[in-house]
């Protein structure tokens, strides 16, 4: 619990640190969502999933905020305590009100969401599964308007249309069901429906991983115009770190349940501070043969960690390269290494670690 | 510096014939694979790679199937040698004074003997989902020492002994308790190793990867893909990689293919494809991809307009002239643009190159 309240230290100078720049939409502070284990007739816990385990950070209005990490580490997860599809284990969730209010949304029962679920909207990864096969656009799209009685009949029809046209879809195919769509533009069904109750926050969970590279290119630059248009903020959940690059003004970036750094995406991807982020960014092909030689690709070894039986100190201290005797006994805590960077490494400062320079070269 | 053609794909057509119509997967496909080399095919979903690979093999699933074309597999010595003992050679054996025979694999049975000792023996194919593509009853020493039996006469043990080097050589830690588990008890990559373990048990001449990094993370792709690369060096055999990732094509092709809607768009070596593309689909799809460190500076990523057609409403003339930036109506959409060559192992299916 010690390193509960130190965290939370941690996080008091990183608003005071950053906050002033922006207004802070949302607050994650010490989320903890750990999944039971279960064995035995009763169903007895034996253990828990430490899916999201103690992270904190904050997203600014109108910022595009990333989680990026492998899979396993947290990052879905995180995206959906913040929409409070799951109770959460511990920590706190503050959204800003409408009226400047900050409002933990942590321990509201459904009825009290409500409100809230209208402001914080998801997208979806996979555009096959996320829409109702039986269900018109027309539906999918109104449905969140009827049930929150924005609008019905004529106008919900007019509002619809608007939608579709607004993402780039015909409103005369209204009345069509999903599989006469392709994935892409399944996709931005998705979008249309997220937007329908004009949110402040969309989390956006691998939006563009199931798309075919022409498509993805599509969505991202709608996703990028609408963000303009409606003054959306996002929190970017995917494990590309090109899109992320592309798409997001700060990153977080997760490992085990954990984040191992967060910063602004230039000096991120320019400049890390975890060992952990210089190997993910090693690992990214890069698209031009010529690079090939010149490369030094970081290969890490062995598997990410199992959340439910970590390893000790240093979550990731059996894979990096600069392992030293200090990590597998000192959990690292998240700290500030640079205005607004921070990482969580006990030895961020000594070490000299490669990001990618602007020619997309590996410096 | 050539090195020796291994497959030859000509025209090579693949249909299936459902209730809807005919779905054109593959129409019209010529490339070659060389020995030792890396060749990439590469395009978005629907465009007929994994259907292309998986005709080679003579898997295509019902009601698909090979309606014309030929795919000629030029037999490495090593291998005629081992596999002459056991049957004789199809209808182009070897020549008298050639040494490789060459075997049209389209003409073989999909059933016969002829083809089911090439699949594992000479060919051998790693699938994307290797969940679903390892048998989720038997154990991994099970299901990698069927093949070593099936396709060798060596006994149990010397199986099990082969099955625990290639284990090892794959890079999983262990190999000895490793032949025991059942694939759930193994992460992504580890069952993606143990499919390459299993493709390679009896050194083919030819590995087709079909997509073998898309389900699993960046890092373990990075391992993955080494790994690849490792093994080609020591097992000298010819891989063809199906990928929808640019990146990963940069990383690891020698020579690629850029196949769109059934149909090859572009072919060459890689620097050229990546450096002086010449299709108009090559070039958009190489500026639609965010990169890393260059994508920052850029306000919008330059798309694709439109999508993939329909495969039961396919355009006239060029595949990709509806969604082309330099579609030139009257010739585009009337004729189907023949490949032109633009230098070895160089072509492009456009008219814009017409004159050259």
């Amino acid at each position: 619990m010690n390193e509960q309240s130190t965290n939370g230290q941690q996080h008091s100078t990183l608003e005071s640190g950053s906050a002033a720049a922006g207004n802070v939409l949302l607050d994650v502070k010490n989320l903890q969502k750990w999944f039971p284990i279960t064995a035995g007739f009763f169903r007895r816990t034996i253990g828990h999933v430490k899916a999201v385990d103690d992270i904190s950070f904050h997203v600014l209005q109108g910022e595009t905020v990333g989680l990026v990490g492998e899979s396993g580490c947290g990052k879905t997860t995180a995206g959906r305590c913040i929409l409070r599809a799951y109770d959460l284990t511990g920590g706190q969730i503050y959204f800003q009100d409408h009226d400047g209010k900050m409002v933990d949304l942590g321990p509201l029962t459904n009825n009290e969401m409500k409100p809230y679920r209208q402001q914080v909207r998801m997208i979806f990864q996979d555009p096959f599964n996320s829409l109702n096969p039986r269900m018109p656009v027309i539906d999918i799209v109104g449905d969140p308007l009827k049930i929150n009685r924005v609008a019905a009949g004529k106008e919900l029809e007019d509002h619809v249309a608007s939608l579709l046209a607004r993402v780039g879809l015909r409103p005369e195919y209204m009345r069509r069901y999903p599989h006469a769509f392709s994935g892409g533009e399944r996709q931005r069904i998705g979008i249309a429906r997220a937007l329908a109750l004009d949110p402040r926050l969309v989390v956006a969970d691998e939006a563009v991983s199931a798309l075919d590279v022409s498509v993805r290119a599509q969505i991202l630059n709608l996703i990028k115009d609408l963000q303009e248009e409606f003054n959306l903020t996002y929190i970017f959940v995917s494990h590309d770190l090109s899109v992320i690059e592309y798409i997001c003004d700060r990153v977080v970036v997760m490992y085990v349940g954990k984040i191992v750094e967060v910063a602004e995406t230039e000096e991120l991807f320019a400049q890390p501070f975890h060992p952990y982020t210089e190997a993910l960014l090693s690992a990214v092909p890069n698209p031009d043969p010529r690079m090939r030689q010149q490369k030094d690709r970081i290969v890490l070894e062995g598997d990410v960690a199992d959340p439910a039986n970590p390893p000790s100190g240093c979550y990731f201290h059996p894979r990096c390269r600069y392992v030293q005797d200090q990590c597998s006994q000192e959990t690292p805590e998240l700290r500030e290494i640079s205005p607004g960077h921070f990482a969580a490494c006990h030895f961020a400062e000594e070490l000299t670690l490669a990001g990618v320079t602007a020619s997309g070269e590996l410096g | 510096m050539e090195s020796p053609v291994l497959i030859e794909i000509k025209n090579l057509k693949t249909h299936f014939f459902l209730d809807e119509g005919t779905v054109q997967a593959v129409n019209g496909v010529d490339f070659t694979i060389h020995q030792h080399k890396t060749l990439c095919v590469v395009g978005e979903s629907g465009c007929g790679k994994s259907v292309t690979a998986r005709s080679i093999l003579q898997i295509v699933d019902q009601p698909g199937r090979i309606v014309e074309g030929e795919i000629l597999y030029h037999r490495p010595d090593r291998l005629s040698a081992a596999a002459n003992g056991e049957w004789t050679s199809g209808e182009n054996g070897a020549n008298g004074n050639s040494s490789t025979e060459i075997i049209d694999l389209a003409a073989l049975d999909p059933r016969g003997r002829e083809i089911r000792a090439i699949r594992g023996q000479d060919i051998s194919m790693i699938f994307q989902e290797p969940m679903t593509s390892l048998s989720p009853i038997h154990t991994v020493g099970n299901q990698i020492t069927e093949a070593i039996k099936l396709h060798t006469d060596m006994l149990d043990d010397e199986a099990d002994e082969h099955a625990i080097e290639l284990l090892r050589r794959v890079g999983i830690p262990r190999p000895e308790e490793r032949l025991d588990t059942y694939p759930f008890e193994l992460s992504g990559g580890m069952r993606q190793r143990v499919m390459i373990a299993m493709a390679l048990s009896c050194n083919p001449a030819l590995l087709i990867a079909d997509e073998p990094t898309t389900a699993v993370d960046v890092t373990t792709q990075a391992q993955i893909l080494e790994l690849l690369e490792e093994l080609q060096d020591e097992f000298g055999m010819a891989i063809m990689l199906i990928t929808h990732d640019l990146g990963v094509v940069a990383e690891m092709a020698d020579d690629v293919v850029v196949m769109y809607l059934g149909q090859v768009a572009e072919r060459g070596d890689v620097d050229s494809i990546f450096h002086d593309p010449k299709h108009p689909y090559t070039q958009s799809l190489l500026k639609s991809i965010p990169r890393l460190g260059v994508s920052r500076n850029r306000q919008r990523l330059d798309s694709i307009r439109g999508m993939v057609p329909d495969p039961y409403n396919r355009p006239s003339g060029c595949m990709f002239g509806p969604r082309c930036d330099h579609f030139m109506p009257g010739r585009c959409d009337a004729v189907n643009p023949p490949p032109i060559s633009l230098g070895p192992e160089r072509e492009v299916h456009c008219l814009l190159y017409e004159d050259e």
